[in-house]
């Protein structure tokens, strides 16, 4: 507890101490669990210490049945045993739950420290954390447990993060770029295969490097292993530069496609290296399987991205597993492409981006952030393990350190690195719009982090077919600290110092949505108009396909006619409120803007001049203000009546009508306000609209002049006179507050019925057959039902009611 | 009487080149398809535009094709329509959908910026009177959602007073009660688009400046 405060108070040093303390207390503590792991598990005396009282005694019945075999059965007893320790039993769980713990103090940590991760990459410094994890096992004369294990990193660890890439993979720009990121993932990553495995042989060859054993094709096997830029290297690097999105998705969507091209050239080799040599039909053999890998994979992919889909479509009634359905498909797709040794990668993404929009469509709101949080969070603590266990694997492994072969390997990275960009980059400005600046390439070379996956992929190699394999492990690991550390490191200050333009964090604006389907729209038909089939064309008629038929088939109910347009906007409407819940309501206004300008500002104002004249009383400053003060009071009331409903919308009503319900009355008070505003404002709308309240106001906001039409129609509904002649007189005041408690007992309505009648009888009359709330329709002749279904409850109502009824 | 005439084609196709920064080619193709769609006329009608088939489905059908007969595109400081346009007057409309060139220096830049973002602009404001003003918005969402049925036309409405309320927050923040806000004028429209990487989108490939070196590409 002590601790926990010191970690907050501000004295820097002292904290950092008392953190220091926290840690090594952490890693003692790990490193006890380790330590009673490798004596559980050594099979000697302490396997039975530990295993308690139990066996002994089932033991010593033996003994004694045994001993007694043609004696009585006689049964020995013993004190029942009111506390005993079994790890062995929990020992696996509790031990992966440790790492977990630890991964995710780790990540708390260093983001109590102030500026620490300004300076390094979190990658680092988890690096540093398994080193000293590791180190201290070995201190303990431990064996360290090979925690980097293949078959964990590639169906435990990898998997989150790459559905979490995929499943928020940014689809336009990708696709946008799919050229140039195909072109760096294929091209690139085989040519950086063969330039550093060709080049490396090389060396090997040259006398005096001890390393004359080396053959052409496990070098080659090495090349392709560490020529594939890592995802979740480049992942943890780059989401702390805030690097333009195009710029990202380059480095992103390389890391991820060249998958495919690592999977076949590693098994390729692989294969071959028993053989011996590559003949040609085996170079075509090899392009047909890349193919197969590839294609393959994202077919996988998409199978099951559809088929994920479709189930949400049927989900509605069990809202609670929707976001099992999302993890499970794509575990599935993940697992049934590597079953036939496709890329589980491009399965994974293309899952996730064939399935997100229709499932967004499909489930509930509470589901989705249940799934984009869980996502986040199993990569961001997945990430978090693979760069622990990177350093414990560090400390772990079996090293067989050749100064030629490592620093060759770390030069040869980087210079293919840069040939390999810069010569693509050459080929590929030929053909893009937007052409990539020097700077640009720089960032693309210079990102080209490698990580993890290069690790267990050297991991996996088999000891008898490759002696070499410790010489290879160790020249992986230097190669992926010397990108990790240095490059990572030094990466953000490049980054600044190029002044290559940054990510701009303005969230996507309405204006913006609209011109960007706008300006889709007008390409396609400048397009059509020249008679030329560019994508622009092709895109358009793949989205008509898509909502003609696919959207039918995949989204339940009605919306998937919604454009794209109307989605976004109701999108924004609802997280705006969202947050306007959270922020506990009534700071902001509910509109649908978070801004000072309300409606009428942007209104047009075509009142008729005789309206004017009668309309507006002359008030005097002071009075102005105090009905504006009367007004917001009221206006308050309303905003914590929306924010009520709001918090049983979103706790109580799994469903989604909950949500368009809560649209209607959210549009609804929006219009209130409106009214509330312009009352303040001119003082002339007249009572008892003819027809529905909020209909009246809808039309009063948007046309004045149907408004006085109406008024002038409805001659026997009762109005209240403005005596203008005496603007400060009670009158006028009085029938502010008759419109505040019509605006009032709108919303109540039912409950103030009786009370109200009395008063002020064709007015009341009128509204109660307003049925304002959908809910309380049909409930007009029932006062007391009515009571019950309008939602703020009567004390909140009568509160509301305060200030007008003096 | 033919070369002849294919001499004086090819002299004003040069000037046209000279003028507009298409290439030879480029314009050839594009006098091809304006032959096509004019039934080898001198000029082109509304008419022409609107029976192609293709654009059938395009929601805002009405705007692109007066886009081509609005004065302004046309590279002349009056308002108004025409009737119909030559080939000059269609390639002058194409000319603001030409991709960036590569090195184009800041100001360059900005010009080409603000010239496409005229482009869309007019577009928008049909009354030429210089700004955008809800009614016009209206229009321009509705339109965008003419494909959508009915709730389009509902939400639409909501839509463009959303939009128009975020265009006069962000431009004028604070707003007095009383104050109004005539409409969006060009200055807000670039500061709300400010984001909005339209030199980089507004264009369409097959006008792309680079054919001639693609070619060379190519061929090496």
């Amino acid at each position: 507890m002590s601790v926990r405060v010191a970690l907050h108070s501000p004295t820097g040093s002292r904290s950092f101490l008392e953190r220091g303390l926290l840690l090594l207390v952490m890693l003692i503590f790990l490193e006890g669990t380790v330590l009673t792991l490798g004596a559980a598990s050594s099979p000697d005396i302490s396997a039975q210490d530990n295993t308690g009282g139990g066996h002994d005694r089932r033991d010593d019945h033996r003994g004694i049945a045994g001993s007694h075999e043609h004696t009585n059965y006689t049964y020995t007893k013993k004190a029942f045993p009111v506390l005993s320790l079994d790890y062995h039993h929990i020992q696996v769980p509790f031990e992966i739950s440790l790492w977990v713990l630890l991964a995710s103090l780790m990540k708390l940590g260093f983001h109590l420290i102030p500026r620490l991760s300004s300076i390094v990459p979190e990658s680092c410094l988890l690096i540093v954390v398994g080193l000293l994890v590791g180190g201290l096992i070995k201190l303990a004369g431990e064996e360290v447990p090979p925690v980097l294990d293949s078959n964990l990193f590639f169906l435990c660890l990898l998997p989150p993060i790459i559905l979490d890439a995929g499943y928020f993979l940014p689809i336009r720009p990708f696709m946008e770029n799919i050229g140039t990121i195909l072109m760096f993932a294929v091209v690139g990553t085989l040519w950086n295969a063969f330039f550093v495995g060709g080049l490396l042989y090389a060396v090997c060859q040259i006398e005096g490097t001890y390393l004359s054993q080396v053959e052409l094709l496990p070098c080659l096997l090495f090349g392709s292993i560490i020529s594939a830029v890592d995802p979740v290297a480049v992942l943890a690097v780059f989401e702390e530069i805030h690097i333009n999105e195009l710029l990202h998705i380059l480095v992103f969507g390389e890391s991820l496609l060249n998958d495919a091209v690592t999977v076949v050239l590693y098994h390729l080799f692989e294969e071959y290296s028993g053989a011996g040599e590559v003949t040609p039909t085996d170079v075509i053999l090899g392009v047909i399987c890349f193919l197969i890998v590839s294609l393959g994979g994202i077919a996988v992919g998409a199978i099951y991205g559809i088929l994920a889909a479709f189930t949400s479509r049927f989900t509605s009634h069990t809202r609670v597993i929707e976001p099992l359905f999302v993890f499970v498909y794509s575990y599935m797709a993940y697992l049934s492409a590597e079953m036939f040794h496709l890329s589980g990668i491009m399965a994974l993404i293309a899952c996730g981006a064939v399935m997100r929009p229709y499932v967004e469509a499909n489930i509930s709101h509470k589901s989705h952030t249940t799934v984009k949080y869980f996502l986040k969070m199993w990569s961001s603590v997945s990430e978090t393990l693979i760069f622990i266990f990177l350093g414990v694997a560090t400390v772990a492994g079996p090293h067989a350190w050749n100064w030629t072969f490592v620093s060759v390997t770390v030069i040869l990275c980087l210079v293919s690195r840069v040939i390999g960009v810069v010569g693509l980059t050459f080929i590929i400005n030929k053909f893009r719009i937007v052409k990539l600046t020097t700077k640009d390439q720089f960032i693309v070379a210079y990102g080209g982090l490698r990580g993890a996956i290069a690790f267990s992929l050297g991991y996996l190699l088999d000891k008898d077919l490759f002696p070499m394999r410790t010489m290879f492990l160790t020249a992986i690991i230097t190669e992926i600290f010397f990108t990790v550390f240095v490059q990572g490191m030094t990466i953000k200050p490049l980054v600044d110092l190029l002044a290559v333009k940054k990510k701009q964090e303005a969230k996507r604006s309405i204006n913006e949505e609209i011109h960007t389907q706008f300006l889709d729209h007008l390409l396609t038909g400048i397009e059509d108009i020249c008679g030329h089939y560019g994508h622009h064309h092709w895109k358009d008629k793949l989205n008509r396909f898509n909502k003609k038929y696919i959207k039918k088939c995949l989204i339940a109910g009605e919306r998937y006619k919604e454009p794209q347009l109307i989605a976004f906007y109701h999108k924004m409407e609802f997280k705006q409120a969202i947050e306007l819940v959270e922020s506990g309501g009534g700071v902001k206004l509910p509109s649908a803007m978070p801004s000072q300008v309300s409606m009428q500002n942007i209104q047009p104002k075509k009142l008729p001049p005789a309206v004017a004249e009668r309309a507006l009383p002359q008030f005097t400053k002071g009075r102005e203000e105090e009905i504006r003060k009367i007004l917001r009071s009221n206006l308050q009331k309303t905003r914590q009546r929306l924010r009520s409903y709001n918090r049983h919308t979103l706790v109580a009503d799994p469903f989604e009508d909950g949500w368009n319900d809560f649209l209607l009355k959210k549009q609804r008070m929006i219009e209130l306000e409106k009214k509330m505003t312009e009352m303040s404002n001119y003082l002339t709308v007249p009572a008892a609209p003819p027809d529905s309240p909020t209909m009246c106001r809808a039309r009063l906001a948007s046309d004045p002049n149907a408004f006085y039409n109406i008024k002038a129609s409805s001659d026997g509904v009762p109005t209240i006179q403005v005596d203008l002649a005496s603007p400060q007189s009670p009158d006028s005041v009085n029938m502010l507050n008759e419109f505040s408690k019509r605006g009032a007992t709108d919303q109540g309505l039912g409950q103030r019925e009786g009370a109200t009648r009395d008063e002020d009888q064709g007015l009341m009359m009128k509204l109660s057959s307003a049925g304002k709330e959908e809910k309380e329709e049909g409930g007009n002749k029932n006062p007391g039902l009515m009571r019950c279904l309008s939602d703020p409850g009567p004390s909140n109502e009568d509160e509301e009611d305060e200030p007008f009824l003096p | 009487m033919g070369a002849s005439q294919s001499a004086g084609t090819e002299h004003e196709f040069q000037d046209l080149a000279d003028r507009t920064g298409f290439s030879l080619e480029q314009i050839g193709n594009i006098n091809k398809r304006f032959r096509q769609l004019s039934n080898n006329e001198e000029t082109l009608s509304r008419e022409d535009l609107a029976s192609i088939p293709a654009l059938d489905n395009n929601p805002i059908r009405a705007q692109i094709i007066n886009a081509f007969f609005d004065k302004r595109n046309l590279h002349q400081n009056e308002t108004g329509t025409v009737q119909e346009i030559g080939f000059e007057e269609f390639l002058m409309v194409m000319t603001h959908f030409r991709p960036a060139a590569m090195g184009l220096t800041e100001e360059e830049r900005e010009n080409l910026r603000r010239e496409k973002l005229r482009f869309l602009f007019n577009m928008h404001d049909t009354d030429s009177d210089g700004t955008i003003n809800l009614e016009e918005y209206r229009r321009v969402v509705e339109e965008l959602l003419s494909k959508a049925g009915t709730i389009g036309q509902e939400t639409a409405k909501a839509i463009a007073d959303a939009a128009m309320l975020e265009v006069a927050s962000t431009t004028r923040g604070k707003m007095e009660p009383d104050e109004f806000y005539e409409g969006i004028t060009f200055e807000n429209f670039l500061q709300i688009l400010n984001t909005f990487d339209i030199e980089t989108r507004m264009h369409v490939r097959f006008l792309h400046m680079d054919t001639a070196t693609l070619r060379c590409g190519k061929s090496k």
